[in-house]
């Protein structure tokens, strides 16, 4: 066997003069950091990924985890990912694997916006006097309303009574522009799944499916849950099209753009295969394209197939990564009768990706919402379709960011699993994870309790709610519908000309 | 009222597919629908529920014929066009004439049968689950791509024309690229160049016979052909190709913990 080369990226360290050898370290790691010899617990510091699950769950705060810089001769070009991936691979011959989003120092344009505020003129809202609509409705809009006029005799009197002629469009009912994004059963454990949906349910919202299908326990929050379809087709019948509360069609992933879907045989346990339709044991393949897919003609195609499938009664959401071209694709989709155009950034987590996608393909979900935005307001699109955004949205401010760039609303996914104890390790992709999230194996599943998790989600939406009113308040606004692609509330920091022009902002000072 | 005719000439698809869903609604009992004059209208049978109810095509139906359906058998007297049986669940679907590409794409249950050609990429993503094997007959010939990405089930081609003569060797290339279950059986010989990553021809034995016959048999009934013509399929040369592997990309990628 070829030797490893690659030293621990962490390191270790129990301190024994705390430790009581309660051996709890030994059970908690998945990853088989911990054992005890004789009355010492010995650390394997090469196993670790930094998930803390040992350090949360040491009951004397005993162990500490460090990263292990020492023993890397530091370098500015081969800095430590490099020389390790090129160990690695010279080791396996195989593509790198990893889990979650970009974990490259790109610029974070977010964090580069800042939001403005009113002072005299124009006075901001007190948002606990004054009531803040942050509903949010998802879907086709009309361009204009028409009306019947109708004569109608109430009480002797003739009266003429307008009547609605316009048709409207089925649309989602948000009670706040926050959903959790699709992630797949068999990426996550179903204890994960049931947390989100309790907490959607709870707070006026919606999950995505991913492209896993619906485990049969999800079926009570079917109506707060938007499924997904995928090239794989996983679990998609005409039941599973009807039960949710709208359909999305995954062309691409922020983490992966390019690149289609795998869990790997060993995964596909019986429940994961019951839920899916494959057999137990089975790789569940997700091609690249879509297979009846090479034009958009024919993605209009597969978004009326859903919809004649469903009775034209729940919206289409396209999904695709935020890449470069993606104004001229949502200006397809706005024309194809699809409801939302979902638009996913590269920091956009997932559960296993090439390392080589996750960290270089793509562009940041800040630069594409204000793109597409633009896009299909120039092309008279934008009241036709809604924007949904995702990728990398940590807070309140990205949201009201996001929005303020043109966004309809979010999703979020990797806060949403932070909100369930994710550390964000970034190994999810070996089904290990100590925090009962990623994973499938049932001792490591019931770590999480989904009452619990469902708390924990449901106040971080609320919280971030909350937010979200006290900055419109801020902002003299009183309604969210009023911030969507308003990028007059945001101001650019330490931005050039040309990012300035694409983001559609002004810098902080004009 | 068990027969009900449609006449589809000049009809949008959307409202030929409503008058479809008008006449089960009220009409549960109705057990037959012809529709006469179809010209490219699309999707129709998607999402149908009803085991019991046969839908007659007279002309050439659009993309996505019985998509999502599940239960219904759909006669096509003519050809179809592409992406018949599209993620079907349990059917049948019977074409005369010839089908375009990706033909019983991710199919998931249910047969369909063919008398002519299919074209590209069909029978692409087939999967099974338990007892849903999905099926999918071809008289003549498949384009390249025949059962790419296969996951399950099984596609037969019998490679005769009209009359029921032999056409020669089969010509399709990359069959079955990525596939990783189910299987396809190709009368005559086929190199193993003709097959795509992932493929592997294996020896064609009786249980595979026992398994193709009964789907031969409907074939044949369905249209029409002679005993003669059905021994002689039954007893030709038949070749097997699946996959090497369950898990053909394992190898691929990192193991876990390196
Ligand atoms: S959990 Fe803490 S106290 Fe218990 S054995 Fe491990 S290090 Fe010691
Ligand atoms: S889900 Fe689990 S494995 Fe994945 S990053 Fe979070 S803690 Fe790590």
């Amino acid at each position: 066997m070829i030797p490893s080369y690659v030293p621990p990226k962490y390191k270790v360290e129990v301190d024994p003069n705390k430790c009581m050898l309660c051996e709890r370290c030994t059970i908690e790691c998945s990853w088989g950091v911990h054992r005890r010899e004789g009355d010492r617990i010995i650390s394997y510091s090469n196993r670790c990924g930094a998930c803390h699950r040992c350090v949360a769950m040491c009951p004397r705060d005993a162990i500490t985890i460090k990263e292990n810089a020492i023993s890397w001769r530091s370098h500015p070009l081969w800095d430590i990912d490099a020389r390790a991936d090129i160990y690695n691979q010279a080791k396996t011959g195989c593509i790198l694997l990893s889990g979650m989003g970009n974990a490259k120092e790109h610029p974070i344009y977010f964090d580069k916006i800042v939001l403005d505020a009113c002072q005299v003129t124009n006075p901001s809202i007190d948002p606990l006097r004054e009531p803040m609509e942050l509903r949010t409705y998802i879907g086709k809009k009309p361009k204009q309303l028409e009306f019947d006029f109708v004569e109608e005799e109430i009480d002797g009197k003739k009266i003429k009574k307008a009547k609605l002629k316009t048709k409207i469009a089925p649309n989602l009912k948000l009670d706040t522009p926050i959903m959790i994004a699709h992630m797949s059963y068999g990426a996550l454990s179903l204890n994960a799944h049931l947390s989100f949906a309790k907490a959607v349910k709870e707070c006026g919202t919606f999950m995505g499916t991913g492209e896993g299908g619906l485990p049969k326990p999800l079926y009570p929050y079917a109506d707060h849950i938007i499924t997904q379809v995928a090239s794989g087709r996983f679990g998609v019948n005409e039941e599973y099209l009807m039960k949710g509360a709208a359909i999305e069609i995954k062309i691409g992933q922020g983490a992966k753009p390019g690149i289609g879907g795998h869990l790997p045989g060993e995964k596909v346990t019986a429940e994961i295969s019951a839920t899916r339709m494959i057999p137990e044991g089975s790789d569940a393949i997700s091609p690249a394209p879509h297979h009846d897919i090479y034009s958009i003609e024919d993605l209009a195609q597969l978004v009326r197939s859903l919809k004649e499938a469903t009775r034209w009664k729940k919206p289409v959401f396209v999904k695709i990564a935020a890449v470069h071209n993606a104004p001229a694709i949502a200006v397809g989709i706005a024309t194809s009768d699809a409801d939302a155009v979902v638009i996913d950034g590269y920091r956009g987590g997932t559960g296993a990706a090439p390392k080589v996608f996750r960290d270089h393909v793509g562009i940041p979900i800040e630069m594409a919402i204000a793109a597409v935005d633009q896009r299909l307001r120039e092309e008279g699109l934008r009241n036709e379709i809604s924007i949904i955004a995702s990728g990398g949205i940590r807070c309140s401010a990205d949201v009201f960011k996001a929005i303020a760039l043109g966004a309809d609303a979010v999703y979020i996914g990797t806060a949403a699993m932070v909100a369930l104890g994710c550390r964000v390790c970034g190994r999810c992709y070996t089904g290990l994870c100590a925090w009962g999230i990623a994973t499938q194996k049932p001792e490591l599943v019931k770590r999480l309790d989904p009452e619990v998790g469902a708390k924990r989600v449901a106040n971080l939406i609320k919280a971030w709610t909350h937010e979200i009113k006290e900055l419109l308040g801020a902002a003299g606004i009183n309604s969210i519908e009023s911030l969507r692609g308003n990028r007059d509330r945001l101001r650019g920091v330490g931005l050039n000309e040309k990012e300035l022009e694409v983001l559609g902002i002004k810098a902080a000072g004009e | 009222m068990e027969e009900v005719v449609i006449d589809a000439k000049d009809m949008h698809y959307k409202e030929l597919n409503e008058k479809i869903h008008e006449v089960l609604r009220k009409n549960p009992d109705v057990k037959k629908i012809i529709l006469k004059n179809v010209l490219g209208q699309r999707f129709i049978g998607t999402g149908l529920q009803k085991k019991d109810l046969t839908i007659e095509i007279y002309g050439i139906p659009g993309g996505d014929l019985g998509m999502f359906m599940n239960g219904p058998t759909i006669i096509v007297h003519g050809n179809a066009e592409f992406a018949p049986g599209n993620t079907m669940d349990d059917g049948t679907i019977v074409i005369y004439g010839s089908s375009g590409d990706v033909t019983a794409h991710s199919m998931r249950g249910g047969k369909v049968f063919v008398r002519g050609d299919v074209g590209y990429r069909s029978g692409i993503h087939m999967k099974a689950y338990k007892d849903k094997i999905p099926v999918l007959v071809i008289g003549g010939r498949a384009k390249d791509f025949l059962g790419e990405y296969m996951a399950g089930g099984i596609i037969i081609v019998l490679n005769i024309d009209e009359k029921g003569n032999d056409l020669g060797k089969v010509k399709g290339r990359m069959i079955g690229t990525g596939i990783h279950g189910g299987a396809i059986y190709i009368r005559g010989d086929v190199d193993r160049d003709q097959l795509g990553v992932a493929a592997d021809i294996k020896e064609f034995t009786k249980e595979d016979l026992e398994k193709i016959k009964p789907y031969i048999e409907e074939f044949c009934k369905w249209f029409n052909l002679s005993e003669d013509v059905k021994n002689r399929l039954l007893n030709s040369k038949w070749t097997k190709i699946a996959p090497i592997s369950k898990r053909p990309f394992g190898k691929l990628y990192t193991p876990d913990l390196m």
